[in-house]
């Protein structure tokens, strides 16, 4: 296994889960209900604790520390898809977002605890696989809710859904750094899950009454460094303590 | 007031004085329950409203580690605010009256909330202050006479006992830090100090509902007593950490064994209690957010959600 594959291939992995773990955060103490805070705040401290443990492996790999890892890379080094870092735009988008992330990570995981060549990944995939099954619990069952409740939740999640499924290809579509990985071993070829993440969805959609079609075009790009304009702002939040008062303990 | 009336009085607060919790299908006077049902859902809002001001900081805490203790910790107010709801449910109100009443702007919260957390160290003042002063008050609501606060309160005391030992150990990182960590530690010390102290709410002499809680056993330490116990506890703290409370009379009393300590700006506690705090404004317009704008929909889409599956599941057995 090589050192700087296996470094660059976890970053991949735990910054989908710090971003999307930052865009939670965002939400806590501003949902629907006290018992939604609740849940968005543990998935998010999930996501979270994910991140920091894959930060961890990598400080082990590169010999610099986690928080060096996770809040003082430059932009173009943050290497999560572009789904992630999607905004909170109203709660259909924040369960829709999670859902398709949730729904890909059960594939992405089982995979992962499966094959990977790594002791430390397939150790990650299987505590992980534990804590996905309950996000996917919520976020699908609040598909169901917003989908098939009223006609208002119905368009919203909708309009959601529709804004956002440019962003699942990139998914599943092979990086530079997941070439590299699945050569190596260390790293699993999501591409041949295309067609079972697609037949969940159908389904789930068709219960949740959504329609769906397939996108006319997708985007990509933030595996591979480049990011959406959301991305310099959420950075900005998440740097701003360690660029502004560098070689600090806290 | 009847005769029979008289009779249950006598009983409620016989009980009372045997320290017999009283429990929610009890007889008990109207304005036990008018004066529970206030104390306890201003608890619950407090809880809620702040989630607030420390959940301003998650997104930027400056390492994984301490964001993740402040997530864990606003998420523990959180289900704080669910467990007060539902004490004062047992009372007779439900959570939807609550929160329209918070929302409208006629239910109080600790004032502590209308404060704005400007930097990262006030995350370790609002942890060691604020929750250092409100666990002196929750400690005494363990033993409150009604029975489903009381057991709310024993749950709480325990995670806000931990989330003042974060705030503390948060103040002593940064006391321990460099010239410019200190000095943010004191800043929000500066800040931070006397709205702690206004928490305990006004004097003994002008408490409102002071004496008759006192009766009733809701309050079993008077707001005074409850101030100087924090204080006395605070000062030695505070020189741990090596930073100045900002108090030129604070002072030991060798003859009373307790600090004395400076005149409180009670101006600036009720201008805050009236909503013109610096915060008022935006806290109010967060909540009324998160639950009228961004949030009655969402409430209303699983409402619907659950009849129709409620309707197609009957329709199944059908």
């Amino acid at each position: 296994m090589s050192k700087s594959i296996a470094y660059r291939y976890t970053l991949q992995i735990a910054d989908n889960s710090l971003i999307l773990g930052h865009r939670l955060t965002e939400l806590c103490g501003h949902c629907a209900d006290t018992e939604i805070d609740l849940a968005i705040s543990n998935i998010a401290l999930d996501l979270l604790g994910q991140s920091r443990m894959l930060f961890q492996y990598a400080a082990s790999l590169s010999g610099s520390t986690e928080d060096e890892i996770a809040m003082l890379r430059s932009e173009g080094e943050y290497v999560n898809c572009l789904l992630v870092e999607q905004q909170n735009e109203d709660f259909s988008q924040v369960i829709v977002r999670q859902y398709l992330f949730d729904t890909y990570y059960t594939l992405f995981l089982k995979a992962l605890s499966q094959s990977s060549s790594s002791d430390e990944l397939r150790a990650f995939a299987n505590k992980t696989i534990k804590e996905n099954a309950y996000h996917v619990r919520f976020s699908r069952a609040w598909l169901m809710r917003l989908g098939d409740g009223t006609q208002e939740s119905h368009d919203k999640t909708q309009a959601s859904l529709d804004f956002l499924k440019p962003y699942i290809q990139e998914l599943f579509i092979p990086s530079q750094v997941d070439t590299a990985a699945i050569a190596d071993g260390v790293g699993v070829d999501m591409s041949k899950y295309v067609d079972q993440f697609h037949t969940t969805l159908q389904a789930d959609f068709a219960e949740a009454t959504l329609s769906w079609e397939a996108p006319k075009y997708h985007v990509s790009g933030g595996k591979d460094g480049r990011h959406s304009e959301h991305m310099g702002f959420i950075l900005s939040e998440l740097q701003y303590m360690q660029r502004a008062y560098p070689n600090s303990e806290w | 007031m009847t005769a029979k009336e008289k009779n249950f009085e006598a009983l409620f607060q016989a009980k009372i004085d045997q320290e017999i919790k009283i429990e929610a299908k009890d007889w008990m006077p109207d304005a036990y329950r008018k004066t529970l049902v206030r104390q306890i859902s201003q608890h619950a809002h407090s809880e809620i409203v702040g989630m607030l001001p420390e959940g301003n900081w998650i997104t930027r805490a400056p390492s994984l580690r301490r964001k993740i203790g402040l997530l864990a910790k606003v998420q523990d107010e959180a289900g704080h605010g669910l467990y007060l709801y539902s004490a004062a449910e047992t009372l007779g109100t439900t959570r939807g009256q609550m929160m329209d009443a918070l929302n409208e702007g006629k239910a109080k919260y600790s004032s502590i909330f209308n404060y704005p957390t400007i930097t990262w160290a006030d995350i370790g003042a609002v942890g060691w202050l604020v929750d250092g002063a409100a666990i002196l008050n929750q400690v005494m609501l363990t033993r409150t006479s009604y029975g489903p606060y009381a057991r709310a309160m024993v749950r709480i005391c325990k995670e806000e006992s931990f989330h003042q030992r974060q705030g503390f150990d948060i103040m002593m990182s940064l006391c321990n830090g460099t010239a410019e960590q200190k000095a943010m530690a004191q800043d929000a010390l500066n800040r931070w100090w006397w709205p702690s102290l206004m928490m305990f709410g006004p004097s003994d002499a002008e408490s409102q509902h002071s004496e008759q809680s006192m009766i009733w056993k809701i309050k079993r330490k008077s707001n005074d007593t409850l101030r100087q116990q924090f204080v006395d506890a605070t000062v030695d703290q505070a020189k741990i950490l090596g930073i100045t409370i900002p108090d030129p009379d604070l002072s030991w009393n060798e003859e009373k064994g307790h600090y004395d300590f400076g005149a409180i700006d009670w101006d600036e506690f009720w201008q805050v209690v009236k909503g013109n705090g610096i915060c008022n404004r935006d806290r109010l317009k967060a909540r009324r957010a998160a639950y009228i704008t961004n949030g009655k929909w969402v409430r209303d889409a699983a409402i619907a959600y659950a009849e129709k599956k409620q309707q197609r599941d009957i329709s199944k057995v059908a």
